[in-house]
């Protein structure tokens, strides 16, 4: 089941050189209850293609379809998407505006039309799934720190309870303890709430640790989509493309040339060492000695 | 950083006027606009249709572009002709309407001031939008005005001012698509509902552009001073304007063409009108 796919659809920006394409002929569906991870080289077309998912950039052939059903059949009806699929764009501590961080929070929902009670425990649940602090809701927004802010701004999308809930580089420009406690949350937020996540990153460490499901772009194509081990094991084509395997897949990658084979599907630290250790039972077993 | 070529009017290109010194331009600007609200005679008219029609060419510049660049002022242009028709009492009375007259001279008239509007745009644009980078038209702006700085005028500073506000132009627009992107994913909705609703919807897009302005206004300033910037006093410039030979025919041409008009006007009366 697919609540959301993407097909055939191109798109070229406005005044970009003839034949330049943002994004060729994608066809794409993402798998309900999941994490999926798109990733890809800067310029790929990965920012490009989240914001047709909710209908902010309109493709120039092709649909997107929620629930079977193109979002543009309707063209009067495309805030009625947003509300469904909610977008957390690049930097979303950028658009904090409010006098408070429950008003901020609040402002997704408004726009939905909740009653007040409604809006003020959707605040409550959001900043809780987030890990912010009760009494944080009331300061100003911009006296919070930087991983504070970004949590407060996804804390404003999960308040509207989207269906999909989406993600353009979630943890861009946090140090490590930030990028681990947000993707943390955002993973904790998924398997509580059932809701169908997409992450955008060019971090394949990341990836691996938190995603299920992995699409590829590049320059502007979809080279291949599947569960984590499965694009994973693809390393070469991923090295091609210019893309940053996990150090880990790059070590089962030259153990395997060296004829240990541990498997080119090693996407963590924990897989590594399980397969490892299998290998060396194995390989003792075998009567080998390495 | 760009050169500002990407925001504003600027057509790339290498021309004679292109190539011109932006203190000769800036100018040959004044004194052109000068002309156009001397000429009386319609001759006059001719010569400086002439003119216009010649540095247009000479710029290389697609002719589209200069009637595009006149589409915005339409509106005030027929304005105005339209009141000058009404307004205007000459000798010729033409139509007799109740309360409206119409005199000959007002329709000439209106037909001039809408010719000197349309002149005012197009040698403007020939002279300095369209073939001056913003940022060379600013070094121009501050090298004319220096002699200000006697009377203790900051011209450096306000040319520093408009040169970084040029530049932010683009990075501010850019701003601004996010910003509103970002909170057309929460639901905002900009163009439905009562002016007021309209108008308070944008509190969500202008706040964080105003405190993005400011952030990136004190990262500009920390960012300078890292490279002992202090002002303009002792400070050298990388381009250095330079007017050449070419440069001062140009400016005893258009000076040539001031003069022509007013002798035309003293001497071929044509239609002589009162403005």
């Amino acid at each position: 089941m697919s609540i959301l796919e993407v097909r055939g659809v191109s798109f070229s920006y406005k005044g970009s050189a003839a034949g330049k394409c943002a994004l060729k002929d994608i066809d794409l569906s993402f798998q309900d209850n999941m994490i999926t991870g798109l990733i890809g080289h800067t310029g790929s077309g990965k920012s490009t293609l989240v914001q047709m998912f909710n209908g902010l950039l309109k493709p120039d052939s092709g649909q997107i379809l929620l629930d079977g059903k193109d979002i543009w059949s309707d063209e009067v009806k495309i805030r009625d998407v947003r509300f469904r699929v909610g977008l957390v764009m690049q930097y979303p501590e950028y658009q904090l505006f409010a006098e408070t961080v429950e008003a901020d929070i609040a402002y997704g929902p408004g726009n939905m039309g909740m009653s007040d009670d409604e809006i003020s425990d959707a605040v409550i649940k959001s900043a809780g799934f987030v890990n912010l602090d009760p009494s944080q809701l009331k300061k100003s927004p911009f006296d919070l720190s930087g991983g504070q802010k970004r949590r407060a701004a996804l804390a404003g999308v999960i308040a509207m309870g989207p269906e999909i809930l989406v993600l353009d580089e979630p943890a861009a420009g946090l140090d490590p303890a930030g990028r681990r406690e947000i993707l943390g949350k955002i993973k904790e937020y998924q398997r509580a709430s059932g809701t169908t996540v997409i992450i955008v990153s060019h971090s394949m460490e990341d990836m691996a640790m938190y995603c299920d499901r992995v699409a590829v772009l590049a320059q502007g194509r979809l080279m291949f989509e599947g569960t984590t081990p499965e694009v994973f094991s693809r390393y070469d084509e991923l090295v091609r493309v210019g893309l940053d395997v996990p150090e880990i897949t790059r070590l089962a990658a030259r153990l395997d040339e060296e004829g240990i084979g541990i498997g080119r599907d090693v996407y963590t630290v924990k897989y590594a060492y399980e397969k490892f250790t299998e290998f060396l039972k194995e390989s003792k077993g075998g009567g080998k000695n390495e | 950083m760009n050169s500002g070529a990407s925001f504003g009017q600027y057509f790339e290109g290498n021309s004679f006027i292109h190539r011109l010194d932006p203190r000769i331009k800036l100018t040959a600007s004044i004194i052109y606009i000068v002309v156009i609200f001397l000429a009386k005679s319609l001759f006059s008219f001719a010569l400086i249709l002439a003119v216009t029609l010649g540095l247009m060419l000479s710029t290389g510049i697609p002719f589209g572009r200069f009637i595009r660049g006149l589409r915005p002022i339409l509106f005030i242009m027929a304005f105005t002709a339209i009141i000058n028709i009404f307004w205007y009492t000459g000798d010729t009375l033409l139509v007799d309407f109740y309360f409206i007259e119409i005199y000959l001279e007002g329709i000439i008239n209106a037909v001039l001031i809408a010719l000197r509007i349309i002149f005012l745009i197009a040698g403007t644009s020939v002279l300095l939008t369209y073939t001056t980078t913003p940022l060379a038209l600013t070094d121009g702006l501050e090298s004319l005005l220096s002699p200000l700085k006697y009377i203790k005028v900051p011209v450096h500073d306000f040319a520093m001012m408009m040169t970084i506000a040029l530049r932010f132009i683009p990075t501010l627009t850019e701003e601004t698509t996010k910003i509103m992107n970002a909170q057309k994913a929460r639901g905002a909705d900009f163009t439905s509902g009562s002016f007021i609703k309209r108008a308070k919807s944008l509190i969500p897009i202008l706040i964080p552009l105003l405190v993005s302005a400011f952030r990136r206004a004190e990262e500009l300033a920390d960012a300078m001073e890292c490279r002992c910037y202090t002002g303009g006093a002792g400070r050298t410039r990388m381009n250095v304007l330079r007017t050449k030979l070419a440069d001062y025919i140009f400016l005893f041409s258009i000076i040539t063409l001031g003069a022509a008009v007013v002798i035309l006007n003293m001497y071929v009366p044509g239609i002589a009108l009162g403005i």
